[in-house]
């Protein structure tokens, strides 16, 4: 086929000259911010099922710790505060611990064989509660009292706050720094922009004299940073999801997904760092270019 | 042209005529504190015009012409373009203007990356026509300028004549109101220095004001056109014979 016949040949070329090696070395930079960015996204959302989760087991159960009075014996007053909460509006199975349990629990403290026999062990009742609508611990002590049993209810409501606590604080340190990297991105991309401005001077001159407005010659750096940042974005993005997948099959249930229970959908969490880099890359490059062609006479 | 005609031309513009194209009154330029490049420059071309500038290197010739394509602002005077006065002029309006001048670079100043199709399509596709509006249009031109088997070459690829048709090419790709040409001749031998003068006579014939700066003394006097003559940065009347382009 002769080449003056072949289409393309006629297609205008890019105003701006395809990529170098300061390009490659942007599109790495870019792609390695994305890269982190995708993991950030993935680690926040994570860290609040994780927070979610163990709330809700917490939330889920009370332990009712129950003192014997008088000639009573632990058993017989944890069957009396057994009795007194079963029933009650909200409340699911009801268990008290056998003495050889709360012996077990107490044995780190104080040591399996030091233990007197005729110690009187405070028995532990566990309650199960209405995930829909659970009692709460006022609800358990009032019914204890009513029934007259020496008892102190912890419904895990502290550690729960403290749950939700460390939860927010993970996803906003996840997210700050998502924010932080989309900051730097900007940064990079205005240094680009103006080196790229600087290397090409004489393009740029070109189309001055040639009639080209400031604002075309922006959108011409406009365009090529944009393009870049979504196309190292979406390899960095990709990377983040794939090495997420790879932490949940091979560490299901143990070790780092354990702390981090990452959902399949979460893979999805890198998906607008692409977007937004290149929107970033977009007003970024646009206004320092716009800013630094003015400095041209 | 006569001499006095010549002269006429040059010193006493009137200036209120409409049809002036450019204008320079007490035009002084320096670069920083360096010493003046131009001073007290005042001539007028009128549309249509044909000029040489002439003198010797250093003496302001490029500067003048940077002056007009709005590359360089005047340290001091007035310059109207098209009736326009610069110093008025806004940023944002300055493209505009420039999209009715042509110039052709003494070092051509083409886009390397850039088909010579590409190069001399540049300035349609800057003013936003479509490919289709402008493709047959230089495609025409690159064949009247003798680069109609090259529109695919990349200047790197050129000889110096070929650049040089290129350059004049994307000057005159949207039939400016003015063109300017620094040395455009410089880099061919005599007979392609024939066929460009004839080409730029023939854009001066068809409405262009034309002003082309250069030492072809050849050219200046084969042509019979007017010459502004520069000296150490003061322009110099026509003195009535080719000036001495060898100095």
């Amino acid at each position: 086929m002769n080449g003056a016949f072949d289409p393309k040949r006629w297609w205008p070329a890019p105003l701006l000259p395809l990529g170098d090696a300061r390009d490659l070395t942007l599109l790495f930079v870019v792609a390695a911010l994305s890269f982190l960015a995708g993991l950030a996204a993935i680690a926040a959302l994570a860290s609040e099922r994780a927070a979610v989760g163990w709330r809700s087991e917490l939330a889920g159960s009370a332990t009712i710790i129950v003192r014997a009075q008088g000639a009573e014996t632990p058993d017989a007053a944890a069957l009396r505060a057994v009795v007194a909460v079963s029933g009650l509006r909200g409340v699911g199975e009801v268990r008290a611990l056998e003495k050889a349990k709360a012996d077990q629990l107490l044995a780190p403290w104080i040591g399996a064989d030091a233990l007197p026999s005729d110690l009187p062990v405070p028995r532990l009742v566990t309650v199960e509660l209405d995930p829909k609508t659970p009692a709460t611990g006022a609800d358990l002590d009032r019914a204890l009292s009513a029934a007259g049993v020496d008892a102190t209810v912890d419904d895990h409501s502290r550690w729960s706050a403290e749950i939700m606590r460390a939860g927010v604080i993970e996803r906003n340190v996840a997210l700050g720094l998502f924010a932080l990297l989309l900051a730097i991105l900007g940064a990079v991309i205005s240094f680009a922009t103006r080196q790229g401005l600087a290397a090409r001077r004489e393009i740029v001159d070109a189309l001055h004299l040639s009639g080209a407005t400031d604002g075309f010659i922006a959108r011409l750096f406009q365009a090529r940073f944009a393009r870049s940042a979504a196309q190292a974005g979406l390899a960095g993005a990709l990377l983040a999801a794939a090495m997420a997948a790879a932490l949940k099959l091979t560490g299901a249930g143990q070790g780092l997904t354990a702390l981090l229970p990452i959902a399949w959908r979460d893979l999805a969490a890198p998906a607008p760092f692409p977007v937004l880099g290149a929107l970033i890359a977009a007003v970024v490059a646009r206004t320092t270019a716009t800013a630094a062609l003015k400095e041209v006479p | 042209m006569s001499r006095k005609a010549i002269v006429s031309e040059v010193s006493a513009a009137d200036p209120t005529s409409p049809q002036s194209i450019v204008r320079f009154e007490g035009v002084s330029m320096r670069y920083g504190r360096d010493p003046e490049v131009l001073t007290d420059i005042s001539f007028e071309l009128p549309q249509g015009a044909f000029y040489f500038l002439t003198g010797p290197s250093g003496s302001g010739k490029s500067t003048l012409l940077k002056l007009i394509y709005l590359a360089e602002r005047a340290s001091r005077g007035r310059i109207e373009i098209f009736g326009q006065d610069l110093a008025l002029l806004r940023r944002k309006d300055r493209p505009f203007m420039r999209r009715r001048i042509g110039v052709v670079f003494q070092e051509f100043r083409l886009l390397d990356h850039l088909s010579c199709f590409d190069n001399a399509a540049l300035a349609p596709r800057i003013a936003g026509r479509k490919p289709a509006a402008y493709r047959a249009d230089v495609a025409d031109l690159l064949a009247w300028v003798g680069l109609g088997d090259r529109m695919h070459a990349m200047p790197p690829a050129l000889s110096g004549g070929e650049k040089q048709r290129l350059a004049i090419a994307r000057a005159v790709i949207n039939r400016p109101d003015l063109l300017l040409a620094d040395e455009p001749t410089g880099n061919v031998d005599e007979a392609m220095g024939l066929r460009i003068l004839r080409l730029l006579l023939e854009l001066n014939r068809v409405g262009a004001t034309v002003l082309i700066a250069t030492h072809d003394k050849d050219l200046v006097v084969r042509s019979g056109k007017p010459v502004l003559h520069l000296e150490a940065g003061r322009l110099s009347p026509y003195p009535g014979q080719a000036p001495d382009l060898d100095e």
